[in-house]
């Protein structure tokens, strides 16, 4: 992989994806609105004037690494930090100006944070309680939460008593309990082992489908955020790098750094000249301003040229484009030399030379074993134009 | 996350109490140490310095001063002898009673400063425990009269009180030693002597000056032990200022006195600190 | 982690630990000596001098006010001490490293110095000495004490809890009461424990700011100047046993939860030990 330092992305860049993503999603304006929020500590910006819509009943995952400043975002929703400039509106209310315990969000923490000197139904039960419900009522919610959780059985337990599994599912049920208009989750499965972290992950999607509230979900782990969500923000540095539903952010990458943190990819540095995109000895058709641009490429669609029926015209030599046709699926040849094979499970892992120091990485299905050189393709509109500079 | 008013709720009311009765209170007594008594016992609020001066050139002043300094230094230092290596040994070579031996050296200290000069006094008198003891040996044939009313005494005495003072964070520093940086010590083949001298030692440090500071500086302003087990020659800078607040009446100059108290603890306290984040780095 | 064995260490050990008991054994083993203090073996096995304790009108008053005062200096600490731990914790004022060093200072300064700057306060302010004044004097002196172990217990605390409860609609009132407040017993508790058995045995403090009434180390303290009786080996006895039964409770309530004596020697415990020789 060759390592791009993606620099800077915009916020408007944001928008733009989130006007789109608005429009797909079909939801008037959207339920909590971000707006050109800023939040510093001490000296050191997090967030730098981050805007983001997210819509009535979808699973929003924030995405980035640590330091991008999702938790940040979080806490500023759920009202645990005060912004320093910009707003938040839930609707048609302004959401910054009130405490955290007026504001109709619910929190699940990374460590649950049950209350220990409660027992598992008064912890369901402490914000009904805190918010006046009718003593009548409480039993029947609490109840109804704990089922829904699968964690009816558990009631009278002391928190102690339960394994971090069943804790987490309790701190859903509480959250959920008061029925808030959006749930927030700040990393809720980053304690559980990888077989109980898959199947929490399946039930939190039923459960969101089930309920219908917005969940907006934090995590650093982005197979999970593909997973789950119906549109994943990458946060990048404070600013919002790309929002957009999983197979646009992975099929289309925005920038560079959207290609790399997502999934695996080829970064292609190449020259765009009348319509031709050179990296190397490959080339192929690209639309877009002429000059250098980077290329995302990613290794499941290099294949090996030979082996595949339904490549396109042979074409004389290697790395040329194929000619008039213009059909969306014209595939890019070129030759290179193979470096290593990494067995892999399903498809092996292989590092193609391809001379002057451009060295791709590609995803084959059971090649056998490769040696020498070969031949590679690879289809036109995989080739994805990417930003990488900040004046995107 | 906390409000303006929750953080004012907070704050204020111990603020507010310690201005009261801390800040106040020394505020008088640096006051007081400016003014002199009149003949006529009457506290004259004539702002001076003479309650200075006439420490630094009266020399009993500078004597009992030294004495106290000299008592306190030995208290401190039998204390860290006595207190280390009971430390090192509960900490390191106890591993199945650790804690009951934790607590019994606990213990002793919820025996009442006072229960526990008394027990020293009829210990050392001459018709005392020790003189009993020694006779009944005929180790001695008379009594012994120095283990009593001397310097001698009140060092005895307050070693007994702080050695389980200076154990305290010395353990604490010791139990904080990280166990396999030991093991890697001795891994490397250096002898537990060595390695206690580089590892252990070092990083038992702020446990030490911590232990130390405490010895001295409250040695230094006891006033009980030298009353009960002290006698006239084991006086210390303490009696003095109890004096001059009795009998002597001359506040201001007690209050002069207790000041350079003040400024002397807060002084040691601050370097210490120092010491201790530089330490720490 | 096995250290060789030291036979001279432990000896050494074994010395200081002797040393440390000596004079608690000899009081103990002397309030039962029909001869009293003197000499060496102890004969005469009695309970002579507990029954004489036991009519001894004076002493008992001097208990009573001693138990009335260390009552009072437990609610005026805590009282005053929890708020300073939460705010030292929780909230950011100019001023708040001095406030820190000065909430503590009484720990570490001598007794007398303490003892003698609130007689003048309460001169100048035309306060009678009394009960009351040593009261606030106690108080004073040992918000420390309570401050110290409240922080510490907020510092196992999860503040995270906090938020939780908040989030879920609680106002900070009901989240201290509810969330916080519970948490913190076990720290309360200890906290309490530990400024009663220290206010019972107070002297430095309290030697300056006596009234009429004594407390019960001062009424010893009056008696040890007119001599030594034996009686006070009695009494001296029963409060000391009285005061380990106390500790001990304080340091098993500190180690629940705790599986190593090292948390309980960890820095804040030792300014509340030292606060010992008030």
């Amino acid at each position: 992989m060759n390592a791009e330092p993606a620099t800077g992305a915009t916020g408007a860049m944001g928008t733009a994806s989130t006007a789109g993503a608005t429009a797909a999603t079909g939801a008037g304006r959207g339920l909590l609105s971000v707006r050109n929020v800023e939040k510093r500590f001490g000296a050191r910006p997090v967030l730098r004037g981050i805007s983001i819509e997210v819509a009535a009943g979808e699973f929003l995952t924030i995405l980035g690494e640590s330091g991008s400043g999702k938790t940040t975002l979080l806490r500023l929703i759920a009202g645990f930090e005060e912004l320093d400039s910009g707003e938040i509106w839930m609707g048609d209310e302004r959401l910054d100006v009130l405490p955290a315990y007026r504001r109709q969000v619910n929190t699940v923490f990374q460590n649950y944070a049950i209350f220990p000197h409660l027992s598992v139904f008064e912890n369901v039960a402490f914000g009904l309680r805190a918010k006046g419900t009718a003593k009548a009522e409480i039993p029947d919610r609490v109840r109804q939460a704990l089922d829904m959780v699968k964690m009816g059985e558990y009631a009278g337990s002391a928190p102690s008593r339960l394994s971090g599994g069943q804790q987490q599912r309790v701190a859903l049920a509480r959250a959920l309990v008061n029925r808030p208009k959006i749930l927030l989750l700040d990393e809720p499965l980053s304690a559980l082992d990888a077989n109980l972290r898959k199947q929490m992950q399946a039930e939190l999607k039923s459960l969101q489908r089930e309920v219908g509230i917005t969940f907006i979900f934090v995590t650093h782990d982005q197979e999970e955020a593909m997973a789950l969500s119906d549109r994943v923000a990458l946060l990048r540095q404070g600013l919002v790098e790309q929002i957009t539903d999983p197979r646009e952010i992975y099929g289309r990458p925005a920038t560079a750094y959207v290609a790399q943190f997502i999934g695996q990819t080829n970064l292609l540095h190449a020259e765009v000249q009348d319509g031709v995109a050179r990296a190397g000895a490959i080339a192929w058709r690209a639309s877009g301003e002429a000059g250098t641009a980077t290329f995302s490429l990613r290794p499941e669609s290099i294949r090996l040229a030979n082996v595949h029926p339904a490549a396109q015209n042979s074409g004389a030599g290697a790395g040329q484009p194929t000619g008039q046709n213009s059909a969306r699926n014209a595939s890019v040849r070129f030759c290179g030399r193979i470096l290593t094979q990494t067995f892999g499970g399903a498809a092996d892992l292989i590092e193609i030379d391809c001379g002057d120091g451009q060295i791709l990485r590609a995803r084959i299905a059971t090649p056998g074993l490769l040696q020498g050189d070969a031949e590679f393709e690879f289809a036109e509109a995989d080739a994805v134009r990417v930003r990488d500079s900040a004046a995107g | 996350m906390y409000t303006r008013a929750y953080k004012s709720a907070v704050t204020i009311p111990p603020l507010l109490w310690v201005t009261a009765f801390l800040l106040i209170p020394y505020a008088i007594l640096f006051a007081h140490s400016f003014w002199s008594v009149s003949p006529s016992q009457v506290i004259v609020h004539n702002w001076n310095l003479q309650n200075y001066l006439e420490l630094w050139r009266n020399p009993m002043y500078l004597t009992v001063l030294f004495r106290s300094m000299r008592i306190a230094g030995s208290v401190t230092l039998l204390a860290l002898l006595l207190g280390y290596p009971l430390a090192y040994y509960v900490s390191f070579h106890a591993v199945k009673r650790k804690d009951l031996l934790y607590q019994l050296v606990i213990i002793p200290l919820w025996a009442s400063y006072l229960v526990r000069g008394y027990a020293w006094k009829t210990i050392l008198g001459s018709d005392g425990v020790l003189n009993g003891f020694l006779q009944f040996l005929h180790i001695t044939h008379g009594p012994v009269q120095f283990f009593l009313y001397s310097p001698f005494a009140v060092v005895l005495t307050l070693t007994h009180i702080y050695t389980p003072f200076t154990f305290l964070p010395i353990y604490a520093s010791l139990e904080h030693v990280p166990r396999n940086m030991v093991e890697a010590s001795q891994d490397l083949g250096a002898s537990p002597w060595k390695t206690f001298l580089r590892v252990i030692l070092p990083l038992s440090l702020p446990g030490v000056i911590a232990g130390a500071t405490f010895a001295f500086v409250l040695t230094l302003g006891d006033f009980l032990a030298p009353l009960l087990v002290g006698g006239p020659s084991g006086i210390m800078i303490s009696n003095i200022v109890v004096s001059l607040f009795g009998a002597a009446y001359n506040w201001p100059l007690g209050a002069a006195i207790s000041l350079c108290m003040l400024v002397l603890v807060v002084a040691l306290l601050v370097v210490t600190e120092k010491i201790e984040k530089r330490l720490a780095s | 982690m096995h250290m060789r064995r030291a036979p001279w260490l432990t000896a050494y050990a074994c010395f200081v630990y002797a040393f440390i008991y000596l004079p608690i054994l000899v009081l103990i083993v002397y309030s039962f000596s029909g001869s009293g203090v003197g000499g060496f073996p102890p004969k005469d096995w009695t309970l002579h001098w507990y029954r004489v304790l036991f009519d001894d009108g004076a002493l008992w008053a001097s208990v009573l006010n001693s138990m009335e005062v260390a009552l009072a200096a437990v609610v005026i600490s805590l009282g005053l001490g929890l708020p300073a731990a939460l705010a030292l914790d929780r909230s950011d004022f100019p001023g708040k490293a001095a406030f820190r060093r000065l909430v503590l200072l009484p720990l570490i300064l001598p007794g007398i110095i303490t003892g003698l700057s609130l007689l003048m306060l309460f001169v100048a302010a035309g306060i009678k000495l009394s009960l009351l004044t040593i009261t606030l004097g106690h108080g004073t002196a040992l918000i420390s004490v309570a401050t110290t172990e409240i922080f510490a217990g907020l510092q196992k605390f999860e503040r995270v809890q906090e938020e939780a409860s908040l989030d879920l609609g609680a106002n900070h009132w009901r989240t201290f009461w509810h969330v916080t407040f519970p948490n913190l017993r076990v720290s309360l508790i200890a906290a309490g424990l530990l400024i009663f058995t220290l206010s019972l045995d107070e002297i430095a403090v309290s030697f300056f700011l006596i009234g009429r009434d004594n407390t019960l180390p001062l009424e010893i303290w009056s008696r040890l100047r007119r001599g030594i009786t034996p009686e006070i080996n009695a009494i001296s006895t029963l409060i000391l046993l009285f005061s380990i039964a106390l500790i001990v409770i304080w340091y098993r309530l500190r180690m629940r939860g705790e599986r190593a004596p090292a948390e309980a020697a960890t820095v804040p415990l030792e300014p509340a030990v030292e606060a010992r020789t008030l």
